[in-house]
């Protein structure tokens, strides 16, 4: 039993990292119906930014707020600049800068910091007070930094006017524009939540898996398979999806086909899910109209 | 998702410097044609190495066209198709000694098989869904091919080698020019084929399906069975072509198929043109010599450049699509109905959804 | 006194084909417009034109204010409230979001409130249904909703596209009783496009008729009422 709730528990730790993804990939798809390949490389380019800012001597929270300032902003520079002329081109053409921008970045980092891998500090020290028996103390903190992130974005728009708006821009973009709301920067702002939320998930997993430029190569699929998983139009759905995908990954592993398989029967049961159910556990139906 | 379709098979009575655009494409092809008999006699052997990879592609790619381009349904696994296709080679040739070439029907009536069952609960999945179904396909078979208790048959991690043929019949060709023959006969027919195959009602039916499935389906097209049929074939093809791939190369691995392959294909068919089959041959030339001029430049660069090729690679990706987001086929149409300079009969139609 | 709203040489395009063929229409300040004319005739195309919904040529004027290069929600910025065609109804929202939405451009917090009783005023329907999900709504309570919404804007132009279409007789008697109070009171001036010609009559203080993307009439509308070829086309007697 003990070795079943511990297994739960991991499962959950993982799965915060991959709800953070699921939650940037549906940040980035309300607005556009596009998911963003490259949303891991950029997170995990985003925690090299760390590694070197805590290199320089930054203590790590500052580095880690800067961390996400910087992604914020080149979340919004690179839907501006790279993406936006692509508006108008067909989705698979997008597909494929999507495509290009993950092999820029995965190289860039690979060229500017080595392939060499990194550890990565946490902040959550080895025998904090909150370690329990079934979650290191890091496993612990990065829950609560995952749920506080989540909590944050969700009383963004739920509550300010930004955020409304930009809700509005991602699920009607003529009305909103009849209403002032300049379209084309709630798309950049989109961008830039996205890779926050992306470069926080790089930075929780870093002290796990190590830093390496392909480290989010795994997660990246996780995060995309729990958002479909929970309905990839829902954000909230998205991010239960991510946490299920790390506890079902945990079991899996422990339980079905040992660590070899693991990807493997995941993802079986991910598409049988999805089969069974094509909109996801907690999704809109797909109603089209005819 | 927006893609540019064509009515097919009208008759176009544009005229570009006095003659037909149809006579343009005949001069097109014959040229092509020309240049690709002629190719393995002044080029050096590595470069008709790589002109041979490019003949597998394309066929690789015409698969991928075939569900992606002309039936709508996306594929993030085609990779898996190639590796099981490179697997049944190796492993029939290494275990039971069966010739190289008979094994090639072999592999692609097994990926026919396996593309119809797997297209089967794809029916129900749509867009990202059967994106992310194909994706976890791809990603699974290299996995499964690593996999410790199946090793006994397909080599584990080491893969499995195999000789390189020589030319049959003592024909005056080294084992690169004969292989190069070889799959360049393969793959004509099968271009023919698919050519047929997407100007027929077949193809009718699956790009009404792909344009608007519900239409489709009141109109009396088995939606089902044209989708599931056309995942068979287009495994078919890409099967065809990874045990083609496996012959050429001489080796098969499971890190050889990775879920890079898998994306590579689509690049190629987005590059190349979607529901084109020119876009095929573009498409394959981008994605065996683009990585190569990807090399070179960042050789130029110097240091440490074991990663920059990629990064390169990616910028090139980028600025291709910025120039041709329809492909190499949709800028040549273009152009085309630019010079000619009215709307003809065969009009682009953008569809968005 | 130059017109609230001018445009000359009005010209439309949907990707290549052009729809508008060189259009001069001037809607007057505290003043209600009609449009009228067929389907088809490039009304909705005329609205989405003057608000840079549409590829477009000529001169569009505002306020004595060239809208050239200007986007959409630009003009919207300068009190051009549109009520599009279908309404527009963001319809995952509630109704109360949708009508923040329209007051997203606005500093002035107390102003605000002060709408949203007013529009309440005039709507009552959608005060009681404030946390309702839009999309729930019937056709008529949408009508309003998009109504609500473009005035919370503050506009002193609202271009309203078919707002009758599909609604019960009585609800359109309703919301065009409501249309000229706010008109009145309010002094927003109005563009009307509709295919219920007897009942933009009624409503309106100066009239057009569009055929085809070419302006083939124009005048009080009195006067396009009394004209025979008009009574026969459009009104039916």
């Amino acid at each position: 039993m003990t070795a079943f709730l511990h297994q739960v528990f991991s499962g959950l730790a993982s799965g915060g990292i991959y709800a953070s993804v699921a939650l940037a990939l549906v940040l980035i798809y309300q607005a556009t119906h596009l998911v963003n390949f490259a949303q891991g490389e950029m997170a995990m380019f985003a925690t090299y930014v760390a590694w070197a800012l805590v290199q320089a001597g930054l203590p790590y929270w500052p580095a880690f707020l800067l961390t996400l300032a910087i992604s914020f902003a080149g979340g919004v520079a690179i839907e501006r600049i790279v993406i936006r002329p692509f508006d108008k081109a067909p989705v698979l053409a997008s597909v494929c800068v999507f495509i290009g921008l993950l092999s820029i970045f995965n190289s860039l980092a690979g060229f500017i910091f080595t392939y060499t891998i990194k550890t990565f500090p946490s902040p959550f020290g080895e025998q904090a007070w909150y370690g329990t028996r079934f979650l290191s103390p890091h496993e612990t903190g990065e829950i609560v930094v995952t749920l506080a992130l989540l909590v944050l974005v969700y009383a963004f728009f739920r509550f300010t006017p930004l955020g409304l708006a930009m809700r509005a821009a991602a699920q009607n973009p003529a009305s909103s524009r009849l209403v002032g709301i300049r379209v084309g920067w709630m798309l950049a702002l989109g961008w830039g939540l996205a890779a926050a939320a992306g470069a926080v998930a790089g930075m929780m997993a870093a002290p796990i898996v190590y830093l390496e430029p392909n480290m989010m190569g795994g997660i990246l699929l996780y995060g995309f398979a729990g958002a479909l998983l929970g309905g990839i139009d829902n954000p909230w759905g998205a991010v239960l999806g991510g946490f299920m995908v790390g506890v079902l990954e945990n079991l899996a592993g422990g339980y079905v086909v040992g660590a070899d398989l693991k990807l493997t029967a995941a993802l079986v049961i991910i598409v049988g899910v999805l089969v069974i159910r094509p909109s996801g556990l907690f999704g809109r139906p797909i109603a089209q109209r005819v | 998702m927006t893609v540019l379709s064509e009515t097919p098979a009208m008759a176009d009575t544009r005229q570009v410097a006095g003659l037909s655009l149809s006579t343009w494409h005949r001069i097109g092809l014959v040229a092509a044609l020309a240049f690709a008999l002629v190719v393995p006699f002044w080029a050096s052997s590595y470069h008709t190495f790589q002109f041979t990879l490019v003949t597998v592609y394309a066929i690789a790619l015409m698969g991928l066209n075939l569900l992606t381009g002309y039936n709508g349904q996306i594929s993030l696994g085609h990779g898996a198709f190639y590796a099981i296709g490179a697997y049944v080679t190796a492993v029939l040739v290494h275990k039971t000694g069966v010739p190289y070439w008979a094994t090639v029907p072999v592999a692609g009536f097994v990926c026919l098989g396996v593309g119809f069952l797997f297209g089967f609960p794809a029916l129900r999945l749509e867009g990202l869904y059967l994106a992310l179904a194909t994706f976890a396909l791809a990603l699974v078979t290299p996995q499964i091919l690593k996999f410790k208790t199946f090793a006994s048959w397909t080599g584990g991690v080491q893969g499995i080698l195999m000789d390189k043929p020589d030319a049959p019949w003592g024909l005056p060709l080294d084992s690169d020019q004969w292989l190069y023959f070889l799959c360049l006969a393969v793959a004509l027919p099968l271009f023919w084929a698919a050519r047929n195959m997407v100007a027929s009602r077949t193809g009718r039916a699956m790009v009404s399906i792909r344009d608007h499935p519900i239409a489709a389906a009141t109109m009396g097209v088995d939606t089902a069975l044209v989708k599931s049929l056309t995942f068979g074939v287009s495994a078919f093809y890409t099967g065809i072509a990874g045990s083609l791939g496996g012959i050429v190369v001489g080796f098969v691995a499971p890190d050889s198929f990775s879920i890079l392959l898998s994306l590579s294909f689509l690049v190629g068919i987005v590059v190349g043109g979607l529901a084109s089959i020119w876009g095929a041959l573009f498409g394959a030339l981008f994605v065996v010599f683009v990585p190569n001029y990807a090399d070179q430049i960042s050789d130029l660069l110097g240091e440490r450049a074991k990663a920059l090729p990629w990064a390169i690679y990616g910028l090139l990706l980028i600025a291709v699509m910025y120039l041709m987001p329809t492909g190499v086929v949709g800028m040549l149409r273009t152009v085309a109905a630019r010079v000619v300079g009215v709307r003809g009969p065969r009009t682009l139609v953008a569809k968005t959804e | 006194m130059a017109a609230l709203l001018e445009t000359r040489s009005l010209k439309a395009y949907y990707g290549p084909t052009p729809v508008l063929h060189g259009v001069d229409l001037a809607v007057e300040a505290g003043g209600i417009t009609a449009l009228l004319g067929a389907n088809g005739a490039g009304k909705t195309t005329l609205l989405r034109a003057i608000c840079a919904m549409v590829r477009r040529e000529g001169e569009v004027r505002f306020a004595e204010r060239a809208l050239d290069g200007l986007r959409t929600e630009d003009v919207v910025r300068l009190g051009v409230g549109h009520v599009p065609d279908g309404r527009g109804t963001f319809v995952h929202l509630t109704v109360e979001e949708n009508l923040r939405l329209g007051a997203y451009t606005r500093a002035d917090r107390a102003r605000v409130a002060q709408d949203f009783d007013r529009v309440f005023t005039y709507f009552p329907r959608l005060r009681e249904r404030r946390r309702q999900q839009a999309g729930t709504l019937s056709g008529g309570e949408q009508q309003m909703l998009a109504i609500s919404r473009a005035l919370m804007l503050s506009p002193k132009l609202l271009l309203l596209d078919e707002p009758s279409f599909g609604l019960a007789p009585l609800m359109v008697k309703d919301i065009f009783r409501i249309l000229r109070t706010i008109n009145r009171e309010e002094r927003v001036s109005m563009l009307i496009v509709e295919q219920n010609a007897t009942l933009a009559l009624e409503l309106a203080d100066h009239a057009y008729l569009l055929e085809t993307g070419r302006m083939v009439m124009s005048g009080s509308a009195e006067r396009i009422r009394g004209d025979e070829s008009v009574r026969r086309a459009y009104l039916g007697y």
